[in-house]
């Protein structure tokens, strides 16, 4: 695509704007439905269907922790369990919260493993960079390295890793800079950098898109576009 | 021409997707509803635009979306 037709958006889209008005959830099928009556009965109907919603969370959580474990070897079994428990407890009080959301646009218990999965993964990111500090200044332009490319491409590549290292200093807000370089740079996940800066993985990733869009904005005035340095690779 | 992934992947995470996204909240409220739709074989990214692209450029929503295919499409579930 070229620079002039590369499609540039000033905001993130809210779900509204960008999904279909298709009516939602038409018909619960009768396994959600259920789920939905035995939650909000009251006395043992309630107790023992919030008991299997949270042995179903459980295994979510279990099956996140099960998947991401192995590329966090400092973390052991037993923090692993510490996890996943925690992870399903907390889906539990958030799904209980948000029962009234659920619409039947998918099945419920797809809906309710969404919230243990979300859990578990913040919960291992955040475990995964206890005690480590967050490095905010760029530590990785070295990726960009030109080394072992023809003179022709180094050149092209050099003016675009050039004027983006530059908008990166000189075109971003100080705020978007240390967001961008920290979780695009430097590979903080965005759950550990919104626990430190005290903020919400959904302001974080505004920014991370605010912050982008600039810089593909300028690189467009300068005549370079990232799409057609990778579509001539190709 | 010489090949330099790390440049493409580094280059693509600074500048992140091309396309109109929809943010991390917007992502969550319908990620269960797009992954039924990939099982099922359906159109999820004309159904719900938008989340592919958010997908591609946030890494965190990206393995949470593998995550709960693999769980609800595989023997997870």
């Amino acid at each position: 695509m070229t620079p002039a037709t590369l499609p540039l958006v000033t905001e993130l889209q809210s779900a509204t704007d960008l999904v279909p008005a298709e009516p939602i959830g038409p018909a619960l099928d009768e396994e959600s439905r259920e789920w939905l009556r035995c939650l909000r009965a009251e006395g043992p109907v309630k107790d023992e269907a919030v008991a299997r919603l949270h042995a179903l969370l459980l295994r979510a959580a279990r099956f996140e922790v099960s998947r991401r474990g192995p590329t966090l070897p400092h973390l052991r079994g037993n923090d692993l369990d510490d996890v996943a428990n925690q992870a399903a407890d907390d889906a539990l009080v958030s799904v209980l919260r948000r029962l009234d959301d659920f619409r039947g646009a998918s099945r419920f218990t797809t809906w309710v493993y969404k919230f243990a999965l979300l859990e578990a993964a913040v919960k291992l990111r955040k475990r995964s960079w206890q005690g480590r500090e967050v490095p905010l200044e760029p530590e990785t332009w070295s990726l960009f390295s030109s080394a072992g490319l023809e003179p022709e491409e180094e050149l092209e590549q050099s003016e675009l890793v050039t004027t983006l290292q530059r908008a990166v200093a000189e075109v971003l807000t100080p705020h978007q800079r240390t967001v961008l370089v920290a979780l695009a740079l430097n590979g903080v996940p965005i759950d550990v950098l919104a626990e430190r800066l005290g903020t919400t993985r959904g302001a974080l990733y505004k920014t991370l898109h605010d912050a982008r869009r600039k810089l593909r904005r300028h690189l467009d005035d300068c005549g370079l576009s990232f799409e057609s340095l990778v579509k001539e690779e190709r | 021409m010489t090949e330099r992934p790390d440049l493409t992947q580094a280059l693509g995470r600074v500048l992140g997707p091309a396309g109109a996204e929809v943010g991390c909240d917007e992502c969550f409220d319908v990620l269960d509803r797009y992954v039924e739709l990939e099982l099922a074989g359906a159109d999820a990214d004309a159904a719900i635009p938008g989340l592919r692209a958010h997908l591609a450029g946030c890494p965190a929503c990206r393995e949470e979306h593998e995550s709960l295919r693999a769980l609800v499409g595989g023997s997870g579930a």
